[in-house]
Order: C-alpha cells, then sequence, then structure tokens
C-alpha cells in the first residue's frame, strides 16, 4: 500500500489533523490536480494530488531529486506546468504571487554581494508600491517590523556576507514576510545551521503558523514531524532510480504507512 | 609636466579618461555583482567586428563597435535566460567570430586602414569632441536609469528568482544590465582598447567591492579609483612616453596587489 501511494508521487500522512480548527467554509488554498511535470524527458513529478488549507503546517519530505523543489516551483509559478492544474487560492499562481511568501534553498550564494541586511528584506516589498529615489518610510518601518518580527532587528545596517548562516535564514524569512504573505513556503530551511539555530527557526515558524500557512519541505524528519499537522512524501525518482532490494523488500513488508518507517526509509535514504 | 595640461588632446584625453572611470566604476560594478565578466569580454571582443564594418562601409567607429556590442549583449541575454547552461560556448563563439569579421572587413577595405591597434589597446590621446559627447551622453543616461530603477536593478542583480516572485520583468532588466555593460564596453575601449578593457571592468570594482556594504556605495568607490588609476596611467605614459591603455591597467594591478597584501597583513 505503500508502495502504491508512492508510486502515485504522492503520500498524505495526517497526523494531528484532527485537531486544527478550520476557519469558515474553506476551499483550500492550494489545490493540485493530477500534476505531472518532466524535464527533458525524465518524470520528476507524476499525478500529484494535493489540498493545502487555510494555517496548515506542511511537511514536504523525500530524498534528493525526487521533485520536491520542483513542486515547489510550479506552486510558485516560477515554472509553468505542463499537465494538470494548480490553484492557489482558487486561481493560477501567477495570480497570487504577493500572497504567498518564498524562502529560497540556499541562502549562501552570493555572501560577497554588496547589501545590507535591511535591503535584503526591503526586496519583499517589490511590485506593491515605490518611491521614485530609494526608500519610502513606511516600507523601511515595515521591513523593520518584519525583522524585529524574526528577532534580527538589531543587524538591519549589517552586510548581508558577515551574518551566520541561521541569521541569514531569519532574514530571508522576514524578506518573505515583509509582503505580508497568507502562505509561506520555504526550501530546506535548515539545510546549513547548527541543531541550535533549527530548533529556533522551527519554533519561529511556528508562532508564525498562528496566522499564516507554512509549507516547508525538509530532510530533518524528526523535526518536522515535531511540527507538522500535514506531511507529503514526494518520491518519484526514488522508486525507480533509488530504492535498492532491501529497501523494496521492507517497503513491501510494510502493510500500512507509518511514521516510523517513514522515518527509517527516508534516513536510509537520504544519507 | 604642467604645460602638458594645455594641450587639446591631453585635456580631452583627461575628461574623457575620468568620463569612462565613472561609466565603468556604475556599469563594472554590475557586471561583477552579476557575474558577467566573461559576458563582457564576449562583447567587447565581438565589437570589433563592427569596428571592421565601420572602417569598411566609412561610417563612424562608434557606431560601428555600439551596433555590434549591443546586438551582441542582445544574443548573449537571451542565450543566458534560455540556456544557461550553453553560455560559455556561444559566448566563446561570438568571441571569435567577431574578431575574424573585423579582421575580414578591415582586409577587404582599401587604402588608408587608420590604425587598427589603437582599438586593440585604446587611443586615450586621440580622443574627439564627439567621442566625448557621446560619453557625457552614456553617462548622464546610465546614472538616470540606475537611480531610477535602482531596486529593481538590485533585486535582479542579488536574487533573480525572488525578484521574478515579486513581479519584476527579470528578463527587461538582466539584457537591459547587459546592454548598458556593451555600450560601457564600447567607451571603454577608447580608453584601454578591447584586450584590456575587462581589466577596467573588474580591477578597481574588485577593491570597491571589498570595502562597501552597499551596491550603490560599490558603484561610488569603483568610479573613484578607476579615475585615480586612469589618471595616474596617463600621468606614467606621458612621463615614460609608453601607451596609456597598457599603463592604466598595469597602474591598476599594481594598485590591487598593494590593496591585497594590505587586507592580508590587517587580517593576520
Amino acid at each position: 500500500m505503500l508502495l502504491d501511494c508512492q508510486i502515485k508521487g504522492l503520500c498524505h500522512h495526517l497526523k494531528r489533523e484532527q485537531n486544527i480548527k478550520k476557519e469558515g467554509v474553506d476551499i483550500p488554498i492550494i489545490e493540485i490536480n493530477n500534476l505531472s511535470f518532466a524535464y527533458n524527458k525524465h518524470t520528476i513529478l507524476e499525478n500529484i494530488n494535493l489540498e493545502v488549507e487555510s494555517r496548515d503546517f506542511l511537511a514536504i519530505i523525500g530524498p534528493n531529486g525526487g521533485g520536491k523543489s520542483t513542486l515547489l516551483k510550479l506552486i510558485l509559478g516560477l515554472i509553468p506546468t505542463q499537465k494538470g492544474v494548480i490553484k492557489t487560492f482558487g486561481e493560477i499562481p501567477k495570480k497570487n504571487l504577493s500572497k504567498i511568501g518564498y524562502v529560497p534553498q540556499n541562502t549562501n550564494i552570493n555572501i560577497n554581494f554588496p547589501i545590507k541586511v535591511i535591503e535584503v528584506v526591503l526586496m519583499g516589498h517589490i511590485g506593491t508600491k515605490r518611491a521614485i529615489f530609494g526608500y519610502a518610510k513606511d516600507e523601511v518601518m515595515c521591513a523593520m517590523g518584519s525583522l524585529a518580527q524574526v528577532g534580527m532587528e538589531k543587524f538591519a545596517q549589517k552586510k548581508i556576507g558577515e551574518l551566520s548562516g541561521g541569521q541569514r535564514q531569519r532574514v530571508m524569512i522576514a524578506r518573505a514576510l515583509c509582503a505580508n504573505p497568507k502562505i509561506l513556503i520555504l526550501d530546506e530551511p535548515t539545510a546549513s545551521i547548527d541543531i541550535d539555530g533549527q530548533k529556533k527557526i522551527y519554533e519561529l515558524l511556528k508562532a508564525l503558523n498562528r496566522d499564516i500557512t507554512i509549507i516547508v519541505v525538509s530532510h530533518d524528519i524528526s523535526i518536522v514531524l515535531e511540527y507538522a499537522n500535514k506531511i507529503v512524501h514526494i518520491n518519484k525518482r526514488l522508486i525507480y532510480h533509488q530504492l535498492n532490494r532491501e529497501e523494496r523488500e521492507k517497503l513491501n513488508m510494510a502493510g500500512h504507512f507509518c511514521e516510523v518507517e517513514l522515518f527509517h526509509i527516508l534516513k536510509g535514504d537520504s544519507i | 609636466m604642467i604645460e602638458a595640461l594645455s594641450y587639446e588632446f591631453i585635456q580631452n584625453a583627461l575628461i574623457a579618461g575620468i568620463l569612462v572611470s565613472i561609466i565603468s566604476g556604475i556599469i563594472g560594478s554590475l557586471i561583477v555583482v552579476n557575474r558577467m565578466v566573461f559576458l563582457a569580454g564576449g562583447i567587447a571582443h565581438t565589437s570589433y567586428g563592427g569596428i571592421g564594418l565601420a572602417i569598411f562601409l566609412g561610417f563612424p567607429i562608434f557606431l560601428g563597435a555600439s551596433l555590434f556590442a549591443v546586438i551582441s549583449a542582445l544574443i548573449i541575454a537571451s542565450i543566458t535566460l534560455n540556456h544557461r547552461d550553453r553560455v560559455d560556448t556561444f559566448i566563446g563563439l561570438m568571441w571569435a567570430v567577431g574578431m575574424a569579421l573585423g579582421v575580414v572587413f578591415i582586409d577587404l577595405t582599401s587604402g588608408y586602414k587608420g590604425d587598427l591597434m589603437s582599438y586593440l589597446f585604446g587611443s586615450i590621446l586621440s580622443v574627439s569632441h564627439s567621442d566625448l559627447y557621446y560619453m557625457i551622453i552614456l553617462l548622464i543616461s546610465t546614472i538616470l536609469i540606475v537611480t531610477l530603477r535602482y531596486r529593481e536593478i538590485l533585486a535582479v542583480s542579488y536574487d533573480m528568482e525572488y525578484a521574478k516572485l515579486r513581479g519584476i520583468n527579470v528578463r527587461f532588466y538582466y539584457t537591459l544590465i547587459l546592454v548598458l555593460s556593451a555600450l560601457s564596453v564600447v567607451v571603454a575601449i577608447k580608453v584601454v582598447g578591447l584586450i584590456l578593457v575587462i581589466a577596467l571592468l573588474t580591477i578597481p570594482i574588485y577593491i570597491a567591492e571589498k570595502l562597501s556594504n552597499t551596491l550603490y556605495m560599490m558603484m561610488i568607490l569603483s568610479s573613484i579609483f578607476s579615475s585615480i588609476f586612469t589618471i595616474l596611467g596617463l600621468i606614467v605614459s606621458y612621463i615614460y612616453n609608453i601607451s596609456s591603455g597598457a599603463s592604466i591597467i598595469l597602474i591598476s594591478a599594481l594598485s590591487l596587489s598593494l590593496f591585497l597584501i594590505y587586507q592580508k597583513f590587517r587580517f593576520d
């Protein structure tokens, strides 16, 4: 059964969903139907179906090359869909760019770039309103507010390259928050951060989750299981290319889908 | 030394040197932070085809060089945005074909062909009034564009993917940066020549990058360093009677070495 749902490219694991109260009549804020995606004839995603509701904390797990980042890029409208439909807030993703905050995977690129923390955060504002020259006062206030939310307001005038990985990650979260998003999407937010920093990032996300929907791609299964209320396992390539016989047997033996097995399977896989 | 300043060609050279230094300080900063140095090199060498064409057909060199430079910038922008993995191949190709076209056009030209070395290594002492006007117009346009569209240019340079998400027309701004680079390359060719142009667009900028917290600070410092190196280079070339382009580059490289040594000792 587990294998079946993995072949579809999607596994739903509803852990604490019954505890989540829903607000009003929900249309799912993200709705994905029969989505398939191929790159250079390699199928990355196949027949994905997914609904994300308001104030979900959704974790997307799966091995490298399993299609997680591709799925995020499709949701963000950064790459066009090929087959199937993605709707955010009931419309095509391009129409709701401003409602989605995005924290990219690698925040260690371009660390020599001469740019101050506050300027990075102000980028979140671009496309909404603008001053003819420089930045408007209310924009700067808003950016400082976002920095305060992630506990980084003291670093506003620092050069981005002078921060640690964890601090830089929080600045990127502040940048996403600067646009007042309804959904916050993070691609491996703790990949290059020490354990202490990881915990802080997830506590921050938990606090933010009171108001906004969080979608996080992560390898840190144990941490994700602690904070997420929904887990999606995306693993197209593993089935065809990366799964060895031993694991396949293990999967066949597993009659049902449970997080302990998932943890072991992924741990063996991604390391 | 002082009496040299009374010659008009020396005055023009100094003015041109400073104008080009400011332009290359601003645009060079964009080239460096966008990792476009090799792209700018491709544009510089492709523009030699335009120089050849202009000599062959008898129209102004600046026009021919600009035409080829801008067209190659548009092609490079399109390749970079659509087939990123193939960029180096295509730039290498344009680099060689541009040079070859230039050589062939010049071979086909009968009569006086001008001083060809001057395009390869610069001819700041032969700057004309129309060259100066071209530089002034380019400088003013560059400053206007970079000031009025600073945020978009900064966003696209720092994080293209995020800029796209915020609804910025990334393709337009990326192409704009490359076209501005192409036009700057053309004026820089006048000062240091197309072979040395990359040094002018990188050495002062590298030093400025280390000392800057923001992109506009980097642009200002680059322009200042570049102006100093250019003027020092001109003085050295006047005193020792050597090529101005090469002495500007060597002064810049020497300054960079001193800067790196200073940095090393400061942190050790």
